[in-house]
């Protein structure tokens, strides 16, 4: 049943990948990219965390590409894009990156790391055995590493507060300037 | 599978068939009590709203008009389908199901029983309770949105776009307002899992339903998760996403025979299903009081009532919203927005805090009637900072350089 589950939601994840890039339409890239979203989360639920399947599918999968759909639904999807580059070197620089990203992983799928096996830094989470998955994290997260955690809420509330800041400045000056709704989106997705 | 279907003794013993037929009979029976429960809320609706207008309602189709539902969705399903030219077809055919089926899932979490034993198998009258618990309501209502939404679009119409980029906006505001407020009352239950929630509140005597259903230790929370349920579920009030002044019908407008009928049940379904968890987070659930004259393990008192009184409460919820419906005027836009976003949040907020500081003296035994109105205070004092920090109306906005 589990390896069944686990091929059904990889070859969601990967049709969805694959639909992202090659879906013509930037609406129907966005549904392929909560296909992928959603399907991850199912892989996350396997490997019974899921907390992190939960948060996945709040988050991302709803949250941050309905944030994009509405960017998308407010500048109008009739826009063709144009497809010549404005930076030459960008393609072939992708190309290169996309290949050695590829080879990682490839590299990274054979490894321990992945597949599982004990390593020295496999210790069990301190309090293991303790509750859920929720509890352990919640723990985890208030104690070792409270301090990432508070970092990380500032810099949300600075990306928020410079999203509002730019967005006032350009609505004073005139027309307001479409890529203000994406500033805030990413500024979230940080 | 265990991490989903959570921790329901069933699978204690392992799963084999018997196990399996459980569980799918549970689904089934979810499914048609939802169906069934929707048909007579659309009815119980009319007949009520009828009644507070001075009018009849529906009497012709059934007792008291009781099969009118059942007759409008038969209608509906033969009705011919159209579809604009301008539509973007299979996103179009692909929104009504975005919006149905998490409306069903929802529903997975709610305890609606006790504890029964089924074919030598004990099990909860729930269909699932997952360690995310309420969780999964977040879940399900992000991705109810994308029916809403891509509907609207998908229709390639402006009246449906427009009634889709207000939903999508209010929905998301709505759901942040509804998660803090739901953090309010899981500083108390301490768990996310629904049946631990629910075995929390469990009746004894009537000073439990004051001290132990936690609709009074938390009723700030309480109080901004009916309104933000409201406001998620698009109900009036705030049923501005559909707003027929306005928008004709909103997302709908475009659709159609069965595809719009689905629209329809997603919708209500959502209402009851918001209602069911405010009655498990809230209102103790299926907890009440037994039948004294039969012994605690007869069928009745074990099967019957636990059923019995979530049904009960769940109807109470359900008669407030109705008439709520029947009483209040749509709000304005910015009525909407500004009421999520400037009020419902942060007093969340600072109930989630207040909460918080009562828990933690409960927990080291300090004097109840020090850190009560200490809290209190304290919240007061930041509730002043931040409301000297709005502007009023018709003071210009310092400006930003």
């Amino acid at each position: 049943m589990i390896p069944f589950l686990f091929f059904v939601a990889a070859a969601a994840t990967l049709a969805g990948g694959l639909g992202v890039v090659l879906a013509r339409n930037p609406v129907h890239s966005a549904l392929f990219l909560v296909m992928t979203l959603v399907s991850v989360a199912v892989l996350f639920l396997i490997q019974d965390a899921e907390l992190v399947a939960a948060v996945q599918v709040i988050v991302y999968a709803s949250a941050i590409v309905v944030l994009f759909l509405f960017v998308i639904m407010l500048l109008g999807v009739d826009r063709q894009e144009s497809m010549r580059d404005r930076i030459p070197y960008q393609r072939p620089a992708a190309i290169a990156l996309g290949v050695i990203l590829l080879a990682q992983l490839l590299w990274l799928a054979g490894h321990e790391w992945v597949t599982g096996q004990e390593t020295a830094s496999g210790v069990p989470i301190e309090g293991g055995g303790f509750g859920g998955n929720v509890e352990r994290v919640a723990r985890v997260l208030f104690t070792d590493y409270m301090w990432a955690f508070e970092i990380t809420a500032v810099l949300l509330v600075i990306a928020v507060v410079g999203a509002v800041v730019l967005a006032r400045r350009s609505g004073q000056k005139g027309e307001p300037v479409d890529d203000v709704d994406e500033a805030a989106t990413e500024g979230v997705d940080a | 599978m265990s991490p989903i279907l959570g921790a329901d003794p069933l699978f204690s013993d392992g799963i084999d068939t018997t196990v399996v037929l459980i569980v799918i009979v549970k689904t089934i029976i979810v499914f048609a009590i939802l169906l069934v429960a929707v048909m007579f809320y659309v009815w119980f609706m009319r007949k009520v709203i009828a009644d507070m207008q001075n009018r009849i309602g529906p009497q012709k189709a059934g007792p008291f008009g009781a099969f009118q539902t059942l007759a409008d969705g038969i209608k509906l399903f033969f009705k011919e389908q159209s579809s604009p030219t301008s539509a973007d077809p299979p996103v179009f055919k692909l929104a009504p199901y975005l919006a149905i089926i998490p409306a069903f899932l929802a529903f997975a979490i709610v305890p609606i029983g006790g504890v029964v034993t089924v074919a030598g198998h004990e099990t909860y009258l729930q269909l699932a309770d997952p360690g995310i618990g309420v969780l999964w309501l977040l879940m399900m209502s992000g991705i109810g949105l994308y029916g809403v939404m891509l509907a609207g679009w998908a229709s390639g119409s402006k009246y449906p776009l427009l009634g889709s980029v207000r939903a999508s906006a209010q929905l998301l505001s709505y759901e942040a307002a509804l998660g803090l407020a739901i953090v309010g009352v899981l500083v108390h239950t301490g768990s996310l899992s629904t049946r631990t929630i629910v075995d929390q509140q469990a009746w004894d005597g009537v000073g439990s339903a004051f001290s132990q259903w936690y609709w009074l230790p938390a009723i700030g929370a309480f109080v901004i998760f009916c309104i933000s349920a409201i406001a998620e579920t698009n109900h009036p009030p705030f049923d501005l996403v559909e707003a027929e002044q306005e928008l004709v019908g909103g997302f709908h407008t475009e659709y159609t025979g069965i595809r719009f009928a689905i629209f329809f049940l997603a919708e209500f379904m959502n209402v009851i299903t918001m209602s069911a968890i405010a009655v498990t987070l809230f209102l103790g659930g299926p907890s009440g009081p037994a039948l004294g004259f039969l012994s605690a393990d007869s069928w009745v008192n074990v099967w019957v009532m636990p059923v019995f009184w979530f049904t009960l409460k769940v109807l109470v919820l359900l008669y407030a919203t109705v008439w709520v419906r029947a009483t209040l005027p749509r709000l304005r836009y910015d009525q909407l927005m500004s009421l999520g976003w400037k009020y419902l949040i942060e007093l969340a907020f600072l109930w989630a805090m207040i909460s918080a500081v009562v828990v933690v003296g409960a927990d080291q035994g300090w004097n109840r009637w020090v850190v009560v109105p200490s809290a209190i205070f304290g919240a007061g004092i930041i509730l002043a900072v931040l409301w000297a920090c709005i502007p009023r109306r018709g003071e210009s906005v310092e400006e930003i350089r």
